[in-house]
């Protein structure tokens, strides 16, 4: 095997853009073709169930190992030990979402009574607040460059605040409006620049926005729910983001067409949190069904699930270590369960929040991670 | 009273909330009588209450039961406490699970979550009414918060409200005391549960409610079948790779990340969380001289390791200096830039592309496949962010395939391997450490670094243009003489 699924998926793509000829792709003509007399809805949810039962064959047959059987021969982790190393007290509200700077120190963190705080998380300085229009700010994001927050929620809409460097400055007098949909956001997600952005609201829908101009690039159609989460690949051809939502779906988007290519459902609730694997390869979704599940992209397959009988509260937020050894999952009972994602089995077990845990980032060096949660402090582990 | 038998309420008005039957079923197990937790009767304020029980009790019969740590216990039953299935006697208002002698009492299932009616305002006016009419001044400073709010809203129902309370009120003086008295607590917990104060963490806080109804039954259109099947055709239409194969994959990416995982390996000199001494982030920043080892290993994983780190990229980019074919990363660079950039800078820079890279005689023309340069020529006519992707891909497969691996064989990255700096493990006394921890260095702004990034890009842009002799000979700068 040579190579990536980015890159298999690259020479794909290659292939469409080079024929003349799309057939590959699906036209718009192919979704709105004339009615067949004799294709009525019960013949088509004939056919829709033998394709799928055609399909889990198909990728039935290319399962010939279980992951913790390939994991038996790699070294256990022995005892894990993590502490709170900061606490940021701030928020007088539920934390709701937050994220890491590239500088690998700063955070942004939104809450439920509109604050949106940008803390030096590692002199736990405040650097800067905003206070959005509408409460329950679910959604925001440091730009890349570090010069930018956006976020959003109840308003409907994205906006992005450029910082600076006076302490001073009114940072809502240079807000940006950028992403508008018809119900709240719920994640939000600058894509490799500061020039566009990637949102996901429970209006069903993803989309794909330039900063500047506020245009719409892409909208995401197909989720037949609310769209609770995003992620965007780390790989090198950067072209596909998955999502999850209330339909118990994860789908696999390709950020250029606007197509779904790959659909997985496997959970029994809600997914809360999606977040790909490191290498780009896989992913893990977090639910209300009290599960993490780990899905392998290439194999096009879910392949673990992190679970245990005493964990009976839903998992708000998950992410990776930087090896991808790691799963770190916040739960609604408090807790953050830590797995061993290749052997299947839970390392660790942390406490301290006192309220639901509602967000959870690896920082961008792997050295830490920080959680955010309703009892209005976000906590840094190492 | 004890519960003996679970019953499905359905929960068409709590969706989210599918743990509460797997709690319920162990609520069930506690109040057995052989093998539930142990109750007995408590004297509180002249009446003896029946059927309470210890946190401790609690957390050990969890123990045994979920077969947990106490700390695992600990959170369960705080989770039960938080959802009020249980309540506290003593200290309503926090609800935590203490595990000692703190007392406490299972409610009733009448004022069970998922019972199918909700914790409406109108019970709650009249909740509040009925304690006011009880003896006034009784309502602590956020119930008469709420109820001044609900007398203002809800003032055209204000008579059946003030008519119900007095009706349970009376009702209530005519029940024995110790009833009485247990119901008041039941129906207090009941509504610190639902209404609870500030700082009280309830579970039933569960946030906004989510759009779809997950009761409400799938509605399968012709149109959402047609698309599952053109869906579900393209799919198999796709290859899939062997699990042997993937897995294997994964393995092998976390035993080669293995050491560069901060949380798995210790990092050096150390984890600037643990010790408050950022030197690592120091050692790793952009524009350092001489990079540490294990960033030096890391660039040698693959080549996306390499140029996702900025201090290997300006390596990556020294060495293709060194072999005059600097134009193939300066050319991925200007591809990304427009793919990620803003749309209305898309014509100026594909022209600009265009004349750097593509055209025939371009002062950093790049070498690719006739085909694929036609194709890219004739794109830009019309150009989008997209328009350059087949250029892009073979640049990068070219640059993966061939130059990192000469790359890796060059003197450029063996004298830094050499060089790169393996910097002492730090062993901080503990006084140390405090001291530390007052004189966190707070760094330079994310702003400033960009900043100083978007300079030095523009100076050597400046710098990579062609020089234009007619504009020197003009300036003077060429003397002739």
């Amino acid at each position: 095997f040579s190579g990536s699924f980015g890159e298999v998926y690259q020479t794909f793509h290659l292939s469409i853009y080079m024929s003349s000829n799309n057939k590959f792709s699906i036209s718009p003509e192919m979704a709105t073709q004339e009615v067949q007399p004799n294709e009525t809805l019960s013949n088509l949810k004939a056919e829709s169930d033998t394709l799928k039962t055609k399909l889990e064959d198909e990728r039935a047959k290319l399962h010939d190992v279980e992951l913790h059987q390939v994991a038996e021969k790699v070294d256990g982790l022995g005892q894990f030990i993590m502490k709170t190393r900061r606490t940021l007290k701030g928020h007088g509200n539920k934390v709701l979402c937050m994220d890491w700077c590239k500088d690998k120190r700063r955070i942004v963190s939104s809450s439920q009574d509109g604050k949106v705080i940008v803390w030096d998380a590692f002199t736990t300085n405040k650097e800067h607040a905003v206070t959005m229009p509408c409460t329950w700010v679910m959604a925001c994001a440091y730009a890349p460059s570090g010069c930018a927050v956006a976020c959003g929620g109840l308003d409907n809409k994205c906006s992005v605040y450029p910082l600076s460097l006076d302490k001073n400055e009114n940072l809502a007098a240079k807000k940006k409006s950028v992403a508008m949909h018809t119900n709240y956001l719920s994640a939000c997600s600058f894509t490799n620049s500061d020039m566009q952005i990637l949102t996901s609201s429970g209006d069903g829908t993803c989309a794909l926005w330039d900063v500047e101009s506020g245009q719409l690039l892409q909208s995401f159609h197909g989720h037949a729910a609310d769209v609770l989460c995003l992620d965007l690949a780390p790989s090198e051809t950067g072209n596909t983001f998955i999502s999850g939502g209330c339909d118990k779906k994860a789908n696999v988007w390709d950020m250029r067409s606007g197509q779904c290519i790959q659909s997985f459902e496997t959970h029994e609730s809600d997914i809360n949190s999606v977040r790909y694997y490191p290498s780009g390869d896989a992913f893990a979704s977090g639910s209300d069904d009290a599960t993490c599940r780990l899905y392998d992209l290439r194999a096009d397959r879910e392949v673990a699930i992190y679970s245990k009988e005493s964990i009976i509260f839903g998992a708000s937020s998950v992410d990776f270590s930087l090896s991808g050894r790691l799963l770190f999952g916040g739960y609604n009972d408090y807790t953050i369960n830590v797995w061993d994602v290749l052997k299947g089995t839970r390392v660790s077990i942390l406490f301290g929040h006192e309220n639901r845990v509602s967000a959870l980032r690896v920082s961008p060096d792997g050295t830490a991670f920080c959680s955010g949660s309703w009892d209005h402090t976000l906590r840094v582990w190492a | 009273m004890t519960i003996r038998t679970l019953r499905d309420h359905g929960q068409h008005y709590r969706p989210r909330m599918a743990c509460l039957k797997k709690v319920e079923a162990f609520v069930v197990e506690m109040q057995d009588p052989k093998s539930g937790v142990k109750a007995s009767d408590q004297k509180l304020n002249i009446t003896s209450i029946p059927h309470v029980i210890t946190g401790q009790d609690i957390l050990a019969w969890i123990v045994t039961k979920m077969k947990v740590t106490t700390e695992e216990a600990q959170a369960f039953g705080t989770m039960l406490v938080a959802y009020g299935y249980i309540y506290p006697l003593q200290n309503h208002r926090k609800l935590v699970l203490v595990a000692d002698s703190t007392l406490y009492r299972f409610q009733t299932p009448y004022f069970w979550p998922v019972q199918k009616w909700p914790a409406e305002d109108i019970d709650y006016a009249i909740y509040l009414a009925k304690r006011n009419i009880r003896k006034k001044g009784m309502l602590e400073p956020y119930e008469q918060e709420h109820y001044n709010n609900l007398h203002k809203w809800m003032n055209y129902k204000w008579d059946f409200i003030v008519m119900q309370a007095t009706e349970q009120y009376k009702a209530s003086k005519e029940r024995k005391k110790p009833d009485r008295v247990v119901l008041d607590c039941q129906e207090r917990a009941y509504w610190i549960v639902h209404r609870p104060p500030r700082r009280t963490h309830s579970g039933m806080d569960y946030g906004l409610d989510r759009l779809i109804d997950p009761n409400a039954e799938e509605v399968l259109t012709y149109d959402m079948v047609r698309r599952t099947n053109i869906f579900l055709t393209q799919a198999l239409m796709r290859s899939a790779v062997k699990s042997s194969v993937s897995l294997t994959a994964f393995v092998k990416y976390v035993t080669t990340h293995h050491t560069h995982d901060p949380l798995l390996t210790n990092p050096v000199p150390s984890n600037p969380w643990i010790t408050d001494n950022d030197e690592f982030w120091q050692l790793n920043m952009r524009n350092v001289d001489i990079p540490t080892k294990l960033s030096v290993e890391r660039w040698a994983l693959s080549f996306w390791e390499l140029i996702s780190d900025q201090r290997g990229r300006a390596d990556f980019k020294l060495f293709l200096k060194k072999e005059h074919s600097g134009e193939n990363m300066a050319f991925y660079e200007a591809a990304e830039e427009m793919r990620w950039g803003a749309a209305t800078a898309i014509p100026e820079k594909s022209q600009f592309i265009f004349n750097t890279f593509l055209k025939p005689g371009a002062p950093r023309w790049i070498n690719i496949d006739g085909r694929t340069m036609g194709l890219t020529v004739k794109g830009l006519d019309c150009p989008h962010r997209y328009v350059l992707d087949a250029a892009q891909t073979h640049i990068f497969l070219l640059m993966k395939k061939d130059t990192f691996y000469r790359y890796l064989k060059s003197p450029v990255y063996k004298d830094m391997q050499k060089k790169a700096l393996v910097p002492a493990p730090h062993n901080f006394t503990d006084a140390q450490l405090e001291a530390n921890a007052k004189n966190r260095n707070p760094g330079i702004s994310p702003i400033v670094l960009w900043q100083q990034q978007e300079a030095e890009k523009a100076a050597a842009a400046v710098a990579a243009r062609p020089i234009d002799v007619k504009a020197m000979v003009a300036t003077n700068k060429l003397d002739r003489k």
